[in-house]
C-alpha cells in the first residue's frame, strides 16, 4: 500500500486512459505523458496499462507499507527514497516503511512539470468504464474520483512478474533520442505539428507567426489545455464552425487569437478553428514542459509523424528486451 | 448523395465534414457510418458531431488514401434504415427554485409562464450528438418561438439534472457545472452514471420528450 503524506498541488491515479466512450461525451483522459508511465510500468514488471501516480510539480511525499519495487518517469524533482537519490527510468527496490520525497519546484530549485510513479502490481483502485484513471472533471475513477489528499491509502495489485535484485536503469526517452530534434540548451521546446483543417483560413502573417515565432506556455494551463501567448493569429474571414470531435494535440484558436493546445482532459467536442495539431509522438514533451516555457512549432508530415511514433514503440520494446535479458532465476525466491 | 470533405486531425484522427445545412437525414447517415466505422480494425473511436464525424485511429496511418476511400464508399452505401433511435421520456419539475428562469423566457418570448412550460414539454427533441461533458446531449427540435439567448452572466454552478434553453437549443446538465443557459426545471433521472452500462441515459439518435412531473411555485 502507498500512504500519501503530502500530495503536492495535484497528484492523481492515472493509467493510459479510458478510450471507447467519447461519443457519450466521456474523455479518455489518462496520463498526459503515457510514454513515461508505460516505461516506468515495464521497469517494475507491470503491463504498460497498469495504474500509477501522476504528480504535478513535485512537493509530494509518500510512504510504502510493504516491500515492493518502484520506478519513476518524467521529471525527478530531486526524488529521494529515505534521503537517497532516485533517477527516473530506474527500477528500484523499496523496503516497507521507506518514504519517497519529491522537492518543490522553484525558480532557483528543481525545474520540470510532471513525475510518474509506477509500483509493482500497479495501483489497484477499481476499474470504472475500463480504466483506473481519475476523471478530475466528472469526478469518477481513480481514488474516489478526486485528486489525492494527505492520508489517502492506495492499494497495490499483485505483481505479475517478480523483479528482484538491486536497482537497474534504462536510458530515458530524451537520452534515447525519442522525439528529440535539435533540442537546444535555451530551453526552447520543439514540437512537430501537422497543419490543421482550417490552416488555410488563417492570414499569411498568422501562418508565418505559427512556425517562426516562439510561443509561451502561460500559467493558465492545465490538464484540459495549454494556453499559449504570442502574436495574435487572425483568420481571413471568421466563418463559424459546427461542433465536432477533437483530440489532444489540436491547436485551436478562439476569437482572442491566442492558441490553446488541447490536452488529455479536454472536452470531447469543440468548435474553434484548428490551425494545427501536435503529432502524438510529441505530446509527452508538452506534458513535461514547465509553465512559461517557450515552444517552437515545426511543420511536419504524416510520414515523419509515423516514424516518430515507431521510434517510441521501439524505445518501449528495448525496455522489454532489457528485462527479458535479466536473470529471472534469482527472482523466483521472492515469489510467494 | 452528398460526400463529406475529409481532413486530417493530426496523425491519428480524421474529421469528415458535410457541407451545410445540417439536416436530420445527414445526421442519420452520420450515426449509421459511425456505427459501422466503430468496427473497423484501424478505428479506436468514433465521435459524431453536428453535421460531421470524427474517426480516431489506433495509431498514426500514412496510407490515408485507403482509409479515405473506405469512408467515402461507406458514406455512399451505408444502410440508414435501422436508425430509429429510442424514445426517452424525461420527467421534469418545472419552475420554482430548480427552474428560476421560466419568467425570463416568458418575458423574452412574449408567452405566459404556463405556455412556456406547455410548449417545451409538447416538443419532440432529437439527440444530434453528445459532447461538452459526459452525457450532455445537443438536441434539435426546440420550437423557434421558445428560443431565448443565454444569460449575460453565466451561473457559477448549475445543479445536475437542470433542464434549460440556450439560444435555439434545449438540453439537460448531466453534472453540476458552470453554465449560461436559462433554466426551466430539473429532472431527477440520472443522465450520467459511470457505474452503469451504458453510462449515459442518452445516445445520439434518441428521441426525447419532457413530461411535466409538476410545476413548482
Amino acid at each position: 500500500m502507498i500512504e500519501i503524506l503530502q500530495p503536492g498541488i495535484l497528484t492523481s491515479v492515472q493509467d493510459l486512459g479510458r478510450p471507447g466512450h467519447r461519443q457519450l461525451g466521456i474523455n479518455p483522459g489518462g496520463a498526459l505523458n503515457c510514454l513515461a508511465l508505460s516505461a516506468a510500468n515495464l521497469l517494475v514488471g507491470n503491463d504498460m496499462e497498469a495504474a500509477g501516480l501522476e504528480i504535478t510539480m513535485g512537493a509530494c511525499e509518500m510512504r510504502f507499507t510493504t516491500d515492493t519495487r518502484i520506478a519513476l518517469g518524467g521529471d525527478d524533482f530531486d526524488a529521494r527514497l529515505d534521503g537517497k537519490s532516485i533517477t527516473p527510468y530506474w527500477s528500484v527496490p523499496v523496503l516497507a516503511g521507506q518514504t519517497l520525497k519529491l522537492a518543490h519546484a522553484g525558480p532557483n530549485a528543481t525545474q520540470g512539470m510532471r513525475t510518474y510513479l509506477a509500483i509493482a502490481g500497479g495501483i489497484n483502485v477499481p476499474q470504472v468504464l475500463g480504466s483506473r484513471s481519475t476523471d478530475l472533471k466528472a469526478n469518477f475513477g481513480g481514488h474516489e474520483g478526486r485528486a489525492l489528499r494527505k492520508g489517502d491509502c492506495l492499494p497495490q495489485g499483485p505483481a505479475s512478474i517478480a523483479i528482484a535484485g538491486p536497482a537497474f536503469g534504462v536510458r530515458s526517452p530524451a537520452w534515447s533520442g525519442v522525439g528529440t530534434q535539435t533540442q537546444d540548451s535555451s530551453k526552447l521546446i520543439h514540437l512537430r505539428v501537422l497543419p490543421g483543417p482550417e490552416f488555410e483560413q488563417f492570414t499569411v502573417a498568422a501562418k508565418n507567426a505559427l512556425w517562426l515565432d516562439k510561443w509561451r506556455i502561460t500559467p493558465n494551463s492545465n490538464r484540459m489545455g495549454y494556453r499559449l501567448e504570442g502574436p495574435e493569429l487572425k483568420r481571413k474571414q471568421n466563418r463559424d464552425l459546427l461542433s465536432h470531435g477533437v483530440v489532444p494535440g489540436v491547436i485551436q484558436v478562439p476569437p482572442s487569437g491566442q492558441p490553446i493546445i488541447l490536452m488529455g482532459d479536454a472536452q470531447t467536442t469543440g468548435g474553434y478553428p484548428k490551425i494545427g495539431v501536435v503529432i502524438q509522438a510529441d505530446m509527452w514533451k508538452l506534458a513535461q514542459a514547465p509553465l512559461n516555457a517557450q515552444l517552437q512549432l515545426q511543420p511536419c508530415d504524416l510520414e515523419q509523424a509515423l516514424h516518430a511514433w515507431e521510434e517510441q514503440q521501439a524505445y518501449l520494446n528495448s525496455i522489454r528486451e532489457t528485462l527479458a535479458a535479466l536473470d529471472w532465476s534469482r527472482a523466483t525466491q521472492y515469489k510467494k | 448523395m452528398i460526400q463529406p470533405q475529409i481532413h486530417f486531425l493530426g496523425d491519428s484522427a480524421l474529421l469528415c465534414n458535410l457541407p451545410p445545412p445540417a439536416t436530420l437525414p445527414h445526421q442519420q447517415r452520420i450515426w449509421s457510418i459511425a456505427d459501422e466505422a466503430a468496427s473497423w480494425p484501424e478505428v479506436s473511436e468514433v465521435v459524431p458531431g453536428m453535421n460531421n464525424l470524427t474517426l480516431i485511429l489506433r495509431r498514426p496511418v500514412v496510407d490515408m488514401k485507403m482509409v479515405t476511400k473506405r469512408i467515402l464508399d461507406t458514406w455512399a452505401h451505408v444502410n440508414i434504415s435501422h436508425v430509429a433511435g429510442r424514445e426517452i421520456e424525461i420527467p421534469v419539475v418545472y419552475g420554482g427554485a430548480d427552474g428560476p428562469d421560466v419568467d425570463i423566457v416568458a418575458r423574452h418570448t412574449g408567452l405566459s409562464s404556463k405556455e412556456v412550460i406547455q410548449r417545451h414539454s409538447a416538443g419532440e427533441y432529437i439527440v444530434y450528438f453528445i459532447g461538452f461533458m459526459p452525457g450532455f446531449a445537443y438536441m434539435g427540435g426546440l420550437e423557434s418561438a421558445l428560443a431565448t439567448p443565454r444569460r449575460d452572466e453565466p451561473r457559477l454552478s448549475i445543479p445536475a439534472g437542470s433542464v434549460g434553453i440556450g439560444g435555439e437549443q434545449t438540453g439537460i446538465y448531466p453534472l453540476a457545472s458552470p453554465g449560461g443557459w436559462q433554466l426551466l426545471g430539473k429532472t431527477s433521472l440520472p443522465l450520467f452514471d459511470p457505474t452503469q452500462t451504458p453510462p449515459t441515459l442518452l445516445r445520439p439518435g434518441d428521441r426525447v420528450r419532457f413530461t411535466v412531473e409538476r410545476i413548482a411555485k
